[in-house]
């Protein structure tokens, strides 16, 4: 498989009052054509602006302030903002985590499907008329694909008017109305029903399929990434600290974070026993000194763990940042 | 929305509006002194006399059924007679009425070109110089006295620079026989080009001192809401669909931005009507404003009365007119 999205070294910095937070810090990541990569970590472990970043979405006060984002060959940071526009929506997609406060209550479902294909497709008709039959058809089309009913007639309705459901539906037509290479699904089940959930999962996987996108998808539920992830990165206070093939990392985490999140899902089988949480706090991300960002919650820290750790190989494919890897082999 | 909630909606309005004709009717039945004596003054009567003349005015009923006299003749637009104009109340108004709303309506424009473009500016450049003298501007704007900011206005353009006219709507050497009463459009109407520029120059300092106030709240409320667009969810949704961001701006943030603006902008319209009485002062505007107050100081009642009811019924239709555009500019909202 060749390498769709390579990020390297990857650092987003938001200026506040009280100093720099560095939310993103030394991010390296790989997505390969056609492949899902399941992101995990608790809110504020950076997964939403690590993604906002190599979209080119990050707005004042943040900044993407180091590395590089190589997507299908292109360099993304040295893109003007008008380059950028370009791959947005039509080559990298995104769906948000609330469907009812993405879509715009104000513009018509129809309208908001329609322009995406109105800013990026040049196969459209050039005619008036055609293009607008061309423009509806398509539209017709995704909310069909999507498994929303008479779409015809729905077009014309306002996001208010549907279920949550169907709104995750159709923000996930327009995310992929243009065939993008790579969806980001940025917590697309957070906001829905159980049931519902995993029918949206099943719509996305189905899609995936279909069109052999790749997608990333970020949550910080460890099941859905064991069902639908082909590889699982985890990440803490702003940085990587475990990658790998799904099955390898959740059947055998070797970062204490990640065996630490393993060890605090519920499990039918341990019913009437207590859960085991992380202790300690995430770290403030202001002013962090160069050193294991785990280590005051870590059953493993060592004096020596307060240094900066690089991402160390852990087996085949996969590799973590911590120093005690021969503890947990 | 539907034909029968707007109906609904319009039935709503009458208790309110037979409220507010109740207070223009009491305001005049309750003022302090007898019209009968003030019409007899110094002249000696008799009694029955006197009678025939209380009589004559309606005066010997009761106050209830010289109510329902008061509405019935108020809604065929008869407001009596203008005692110092002999001439019926309504045509004394009708005469005035289109120079105040022709004021009004370019005040409001002057206002809404204005502040819209200022406030979503001022949102988008947040912090930026133009933000912070858009910011000063608009508190100036506010708290500057009209009839102060006109006479400014007079001074710098008018007198210093002479490059507009000091008061009045139109130049003595124009001439224009009327047609609708605006004369920004009777101009048009009789392709007198030379009329038409004339009379703008005219009305541009009035209507932007009128609109000075409505400019400084608007660009607020725009900069304020389009602030809080500009955070919301679907404005990234929409920078992450790779739309220009034209279309960001000002299909996705600035429609949903509007709704407040809007509904702002026809309720202070209403505002308008009270600010004309000090600007028609000031420049000379031969309008509606400009008559009230000379009937105020001359208790010219029935003329007051009836400007009071028509100022009141367009508030209240203005607020109407507001909640009509809110929803249809607001899906989410049904009345």
């Amino acid at each position: 498989m060749t390498v769709l999205l390579e990020v390297t070294n990857l650092r987003t910095e938001f200026t506040a009052r009280a100093g720099l937070v560095r939310a993103v810090d030394g991010v390296s990541l790989q997505i390969s054509r056609g492949e899902c990569l399941g992101v995990v970590g608790e809110s504020g472990s950076g997964k939403s602006v690590t993604f906002s970043s190599i979209m080119g979405l990050v707005r004042p006060p943040g900044h993407v302030t180091q590395g590089t984002i190589f997507f299908d060959g292109r360099d993304l940071r040295g893109m003007s903002a008008e380059e950028m526009r370009g791959v947005r929506g039509r080559d990298i997609a995104m769906t948000m985590q609330d469907a009812l406060t993405a879509l715009n209550p104000a513009l018509t479902v129809g309208e908001q499907l329609a322009e995406v294909l109105i800013a990026h497709d040049e196969t459209l008709p050039k005619g008036r008329a055609a293009r607008r039959a061309a423009i509806r058809d398509r539209c017709v089309e995704m909310l069909g694909l999507v498994g929303i009913p008479s779409p015809d007639s729905r077009l014309r309705q306002y996001p208010h008017e549907f279920s949550g459901g169907m709104r995750q539906r159709i923000m996930i037509a327009i995310a992929l109305a243009c065939r993008p290479k790579l969806l980001i699904a940025d917590e697309p089940t957070t906001a829905l029903d159980v049931t519902i959930q995993a029918q949206v999962l099943e719509l996305i996987s189905d899609i995936r399929g279909q069109m052999g996108m790749a997608v990333a998808l970020i949550t910080h539920d460890l099941g859905v990434v064991a069902e639908h992830c082909d590889r699982v990165m985890v990440m803490y206070a702003g940085q990587v600290v475990e990658e790998g093939p799904t099955d390898d990392v959740i059947s055998h985490p070797r970062h204490p974070y990640t065996r630490g999140l393993l060890a605090s899902i519920p499990r039918p089988a341990l019913r009437g026993q207590p859960l085991t949480p992380i202790k300690g706090q995430v770290p403030n991300l202001m002013g962090l000194a160069p050193q294991c960002r785990f280590h005051s919650r870590c059953p493993l820290a060592q004096p020596d763990c307060l240094v900066e750790v690089p991402m160390l190989s852990a087996g085949p494919g996969r590799r973590a940042r911590c120093l005690r890897l021969e503890e947990t082999s | 929305m539907s034909l029968s909630r707007l109906l609904e909606r319009l039935l709503q309005l009458i208790p309110v509006l037979l409220g507010v004709s109740a207070i223009a009717f009491l305001m005049m039945a309750l003022t302090p002194g007898d019209p009968v004596q003030i019409i007899i003054g110094d002249q000696s009567i008799t009694p029955e006399q006197e009678a025939e003349l209380r009589r004559g005015l309606g005066l010997d009923r009761s106050l209830l059924e010289r109510f329902f006299i008061f509405l019935r003749n108020a809604l065929q637009f008869d407001f009596g007679t203008s005692y110092y104009h002999r001439r019926p109340v309504s045509d004394v108004i009708a005469e005035r009425l289109p120079a105040t709303i022709e004021l009004s309506l370019v005040a409001l424009i002057v206002a809404l070109v204005t502040a819209i473009p200022l406030g979503v500016l001022a949102a988008i450049r947040k912090n930026s110089i133009l933000d912070r003298l858009a910011t000063v501007g608009s508190l100036l704007g506010v708290s500057l006295p009209g009839f102060w900011f006109g006479l400014l206005l007079i001074m710098l353009f008018a007198v210093q620079l002479q490059i507009l006219p000091v008061s009045g709507r139109i130049g003595y050497s124009s001439e224009v026989p009327t047609i609708t009463g605006f004369l920004l459009i009777d101009t048009l109407l009789h392709r007198d080009l030379a009329a038409f520029g004339d009379a703008l120059r005219h009305i541009l300092l009035p209507a932007i001192t009128l609109g000075l106030p409505m400019t400084a709240i608007l660009m607020r409320v725009t900069r304020a809401s389009m602030l809080e667009v500009l955070r919301q969810d679907y404005v990234t949704f929409a920078d992450a669909k790779g739309l220009s961001r034209r279309r960001v701006l000002f299909r996705h943030a600035l429609k949903n931005a509007l709704i407040p603006t809007v509904s702002v902008a026809a309720i202070e319209t209403g505002s308008l009507l009270g600010g004309n009485m000090i600007v028609e002062a000031v420049f000379g505007w031969p309008g509606l404003g400009r008559l009230v107050v000379e009937s105020i100081f001359l208790r010219n009642y029935p003329l007051v009365q009836a400007a009071v009811l028509l100022y009141a019924v367009t508030y209240v239709l203005l607020n109407f007119v507001a909640d009509i555009l809110y929803t249809v500019l607001n899906p989410r909202v049904k009345l």
